[in-house]
């Protein structure tokens, strides 16, 4: 533990903190999901998911093979670790359930899928339903004459849970069928790596990946505003380094063609704006919809590209028939009919869940979980307000047990007519914990604690992480030889390229970037989709055979190397260094 | 130009006619029958061997000594054979044979562009596709007249009788009066660089890529493992390129002045170079597919790229034999129920 975090520390709840009897297992720091030290509050996603996560494989589906993930929190890390089941009797029990649960959602995916995305958009509905926060100082005579009986302050603490409520439901819905997806996608993987042990995971991915998932949308919509804008002759209006807000404010002030851009604006907002600029595991995780800077920049790009003459348009039909070739194409090769059989239905299966895969991701990461953060925002600045803290952002620096603390300390005074407790406790306390987490980003972390096992053979930590006794081997290597100037990693999107990097540990630095730069980064994320048109290669720390970054790198044409376990400690900014994404290699010059 | 009785030009025989023209001479004319560009050139038929044989042993009786060798007798191999083969190199060929070798290597010379041939044994034994007995025979580069030309025919028939090719006969037990030997006469390639390439991975055995070794100057310096060539591995469909290794090419041979070749240092400046340019590396795959498709099966072949023209030549293709002899069982087979496949992820190991 970093000295002097320790009341930081003990803010995290007791069964995320590590015990002695921990030391016994095998513990890796999941840097894929949450690559910074995480804020109280924001610890909510880790338990969310892992709950979620467990309760499909080991109670819903009863994977055979697996349980649940544990997760311990230190120095605002989260690490996990897997619970494989291995006795073989246990594995045969739960195969028997596995085929009767999981063999049914297989079968009959089509329409499990969409009734889940009809609960899904019913979820979204439910919480974009959720009311203002309102705290009135006394309640509203139509309240009393309509005879509710209930007051104000119930319905903060009502609200309040029913966000949260409507958070870890999420997360059900997002395991629901992600275990099974990637299971028939990696078998369908495995088989590829066992006919053609040299084939690239991209091209598998290639194969499979769907073309007009919905991943892609936001940032058509964004070729597709940036078109518009050329076709409405306002596109003068979009020049670099001016802020949304005035490119909106000219538009306004353009008349009819103006106008006209800024209702398609709308359009692409609901909802393809309720996108990330992150993962959706942190707060700060703003949408597009919150902060429209990271889509208006690259604006500018595009229509520049349009202006030039270029389509920006993804040519659908000859994307498909790519794929439909390269999957003839290595059908082909291999060497009997017996496994072109074998062939057929593993890729018949990956295509069918694949969708699934690709799809929930919008809806949940990115659409939810910006309804949710938002919510608890609002918390913030009613708390804030009150003068529980200075900002409305403070409230992240409380666990989700600490705020439905100080929303029942607000309800009481309320009621009584006394002063919260609040601004006398929380001030020093979220100052506190902004400073730890200061502290904790500063030092490294290893990738794993804890004794090495001799074969990771957990399907859902080899599918979900992409880790594999291998990976340790390199990340446990790298940690030892510190003096080559080379960096393996994954090779993730073909091409070589050299230029200065621009180490990016965190979403807000996103803006450092600047045309030619290489990206480098714990882990690179499909949302950043607009800045790839800036940068020359993308390097990432963490990235397992399923990474969209890299289908959005192959989109951009950018060189590509993901899962070098510690390209952004070894690398220093404004380092030159050369991206080898065929062969996965990066240079330090 | 038409053939003749001890000559059959690429453009008129394929791989049938190995009976005749060996399998190097046969593999040629396949290939350029399947439009893939070879240094044109012309075969030196068993025919013309045959004749010759007829002048030099008429009764068989030398045959007949090799025959009665021991295969572990290799003093006596010796000895033997080193008799015939001065014999086969200084004894003059019959004028029908002479006149039509002179005949084609005056229009061979006269048509292509380069004055110079390659002189390559092409044998007929069944076990031609064996590369370990192919390496047995002997090649002559760069050589720059009629009369070495001529001369060279018959070093090759000679090594026919060489200690490593006679013992190799003896330990099979392969009669020596169906011994004979056809000779490929070719224009020679003046390679900028030249290697090997292997349609199926040598490493993994991996059907879906293309595995180029290359190295400055002539392909002898690669195949004959005299200096360590650059590698790359390409993607059979998607030409994506997986691994590039440039080694440090310290040597390189050269067409001497005088005939034959010689092994000179490589400049500093190329020697850490990359040999081929990608898309040069894009173009052998397509032939290399193409070859692979026109014979259905994995194929070893050896490329030369032209100095001056930057054309790809290929000198040679066969059949790949290891990995093909290693397929038995398939990765995978079809399952009653297609959803069992999945087992393979969530079911542990297997």
């Amino acid at each position: 533990m970093v000295p002097g975090t320790e009341r930081a520390q003990a803010a995290y709840p007791y069964y995320t903190q590590f015990a002695p009897e921990d030391d016994q297992r095998f513990w890796f720091y999941n840097s894929m999901h949450f690559p910074e030290p995480m804020s109280a509050f924001d610890m909510v996603t880790a338990e969310a998911a892992y709950c979620a996560l467990g309760s499909s494989s080991t109670r819903v589906h009863c994977i055979p093979t697996t349980l649940g993930i544990d997760h311990r929190i230190i120095n605002g890390r989260v690490y996990i670790g897997g619970n494989a089941v291995s006795d073989p009797a246990e594995i045969a029990r739960r195969t028997e359930e596995f085929t009767k649960r999981a063999f049914y959602y297989y079968a009959n995916w089509e329409r499990l899928y969409a009734q889940w995305r009809e609960k899904m958009m019913m979820l979204i509905r439910d919480a974009q339903a959720l009311p203002k926060l309102e705290l009135p100082e006394l309640e509203p005579l139509e309240h009393v004459h309509a005879g509710r009986g209930v007051a104000s302050n119930h319905y903060l603490l009502d609200t309040y849970q029913r966000t949260l409520e409507g958070y870890y439901r999420m997360w059900h819905h997002h395991f629901e069928f992600l275990l099974l997806g990637y299971g028939a996608y990696m078998t369908f993987f495995a088989f590829c790596k066992k006919a053609f042990p040299e084939i690239s995971d991209q091209t598998v991915a290639r194969m499979v990946a769907g073309i007009e998932a919905e991943i892609f949308r936001p940032d058509e919509e964004l070729r597709r505003l940036a078109r518009r804008a050329v076709e409405l002759r306002v596109d003068a209006k979009f020049q670099e380094g001016v802020s949304a807000q005035d490119i909106i404010r000219s538009l306004e002030a353009a008349g009819g063609s103006g106008r006209e851009w800024l209702e398609e604006l709308a359009t692409s907002r609901d909802p393809w704006f309720n996108i990330n600029v992150g993962d959706g595991f942190y707060h700060y995780h703003r949408s597009w919809n919150d902060d429209l800077t990271m889509a208006f920049a690259s604006l500018p790009g595009y229509i520049s590209r349009i202006k030039a003459g270029e389509s920006l348009e993804r040519p659908f039909e000859k994307l498909q028939e790519e794929r439909r070739r390269l999957i003839e194409d290595y059908r082909d090769l291999l060497g009997s009919d017996e496994e072109r059989a074998a062939y057929d239905q593993m890729i018949t299966l990956a295509h069918r869940v694949f969708p699934y895969v690709e799809g929930h991701k919008f809806y949940c990461e990115h659409w939810y979980t910006n309804l949710f953060f938002n919510k608890i925002r609002e918390f913030g600045a009613l708390l804030s307000a009150h003068g529980f803290f200075p900002g409305a952002e403070d409230v992240f620096q409380l666990t989700h047990y600490e705020l439905e603390a100080a929303i029942i300390d607000l309800m009481t005074a309320w009621s009584n007519g006394s002063k919260p407790r609040g601004p006398a406790h929380w001030p020093k306390v979220v100052a506190e914990r902004r400073a730890a987490l200061a502290e904790w980003a500063k030092h490294d972390t290893p990738p794993a604690l804890g004794p090495v096992p001799d074969v990771i053979d957990d399907p859902a930590i080899v599918m979900l992480w992409g880790i594999t006794r291998e990976t340790l081997d390199t990340w446990l290597s790298a940690a030892g030889a510190g003096d080559t100037n080379e960096i393996k990693g994954f090779a993730a999107s073909n091409g070589v390229v050299e230029g200065p990097a621009r180490i990016v540990k965190s979403v807000e630095e996103i803006s450092r970037l600047q045309q030619g730069d290489i990206l480098v980064c714990q882990i690179t994320n499909p949302t950043w989709a607009p800045v790839f048109q800036k940068i020359a290669g993308a390097v990432s720390d963490i990235g397992g055979s399923m990474s969209h970054a890299a289908i959005v790198a192959r989109e951009y044409g950018l060189p590509a190397v993901v899962g070098t376990g510690t390209a952004t400690s070894r690398i220093k900014d404004g380092q030159r260094i050369r991206v080898d994404g065929g062969r996965g290699v990066v240079t330090i010059l | 130009m038409a053939g003749s009785e001890h000559i059959s030009w690429f453009a008129d025989i394929g791989l049938l006619d190995r009976p005749r023209v060996g399998g190097k001479g046969g593999s040629l004319g396949e290939l350029q029958r399947a439009g893939i560009a070879v240094p044109p050139g012309f075969v030196v038929t068993t025919a013309a061997f045959d004749r010759f044989i007829q002048v030099l042993d008429g009764d068989g009786q030398a045959r007949a000594a090799v025959e009665a060798l021991s295969a572990d007798d290799l003093e006596g191999i010796s000895a033997c054979t080193g008799k015939l083969r001065e014999r086969i190199e200084a004894t003059p060929l019959p004028e029908d044979v002479l006149s039509q070798i002179a005949g084609a290597h005056d229009a061979l010379c006269k048509g292509g562009n380069a004055s110079t041939v390659a002189v390559r044994s092409s044998a007929t034994t069944e076990d031609a596709s064996d590369a370990s007995f192919a390496g047995l025979q002997d090649t002559y580069l760069w050589v720059t007249n009629a009369a070495d030309a001529l001369q060279r025919v018959r070093s090759c028939w000679a090594s026919l009788y060489s200690l490593e090719s006679v013992s190799y006969r003896r330990k099979r037990g392969f009669p020596e009066q169906g011994v004979a030997m056809a000779v490929v006469v070719q224009s020679m390639v003046d390679a900028r660089c030249a290697g090997v390439m292997f349609t199926r991975s040598p490493t993994t055995g991996d059907r879906s890529v293309i595995t180029i070794e290359g190295s400055w100057g002539l392909g002898s310096a690669v195949v004959g493992g005299e200096v360590t060539p650059d590698r790359w591995v390409i993607g059979k469909i998607t030409g994506e390129i997986s691994v590039r290794e440039i080694s440090d090419k310290m040597m390189q041979h050269l067409p001497a002045l005088a005939g034959g070749i010689q092994a000179i240092p490589v400049p500093e400046e190329l020697r850490k170079s990359a040999c081929l340019t990608d898309p040069e590396l894009q173009a052998l795959r397509g032939i290399a597919r193409k070859v692979e498709r026109h014979y259905g099966r994995a194929q070893d072949i050896e490329w030369a790229v032209d100095r001056h023209t930057g054309a790809i030549l290929l000198l040679q293709s066969r059949p790949e034999t290891v990995w093909s002899a290693k397929d038995a069982a398939p990765v995978a087979r079809a399952a009653d129920n297609p959803l069992a496949h999945v087992m393979s992820i969530f079911g542990g190991r297997q």
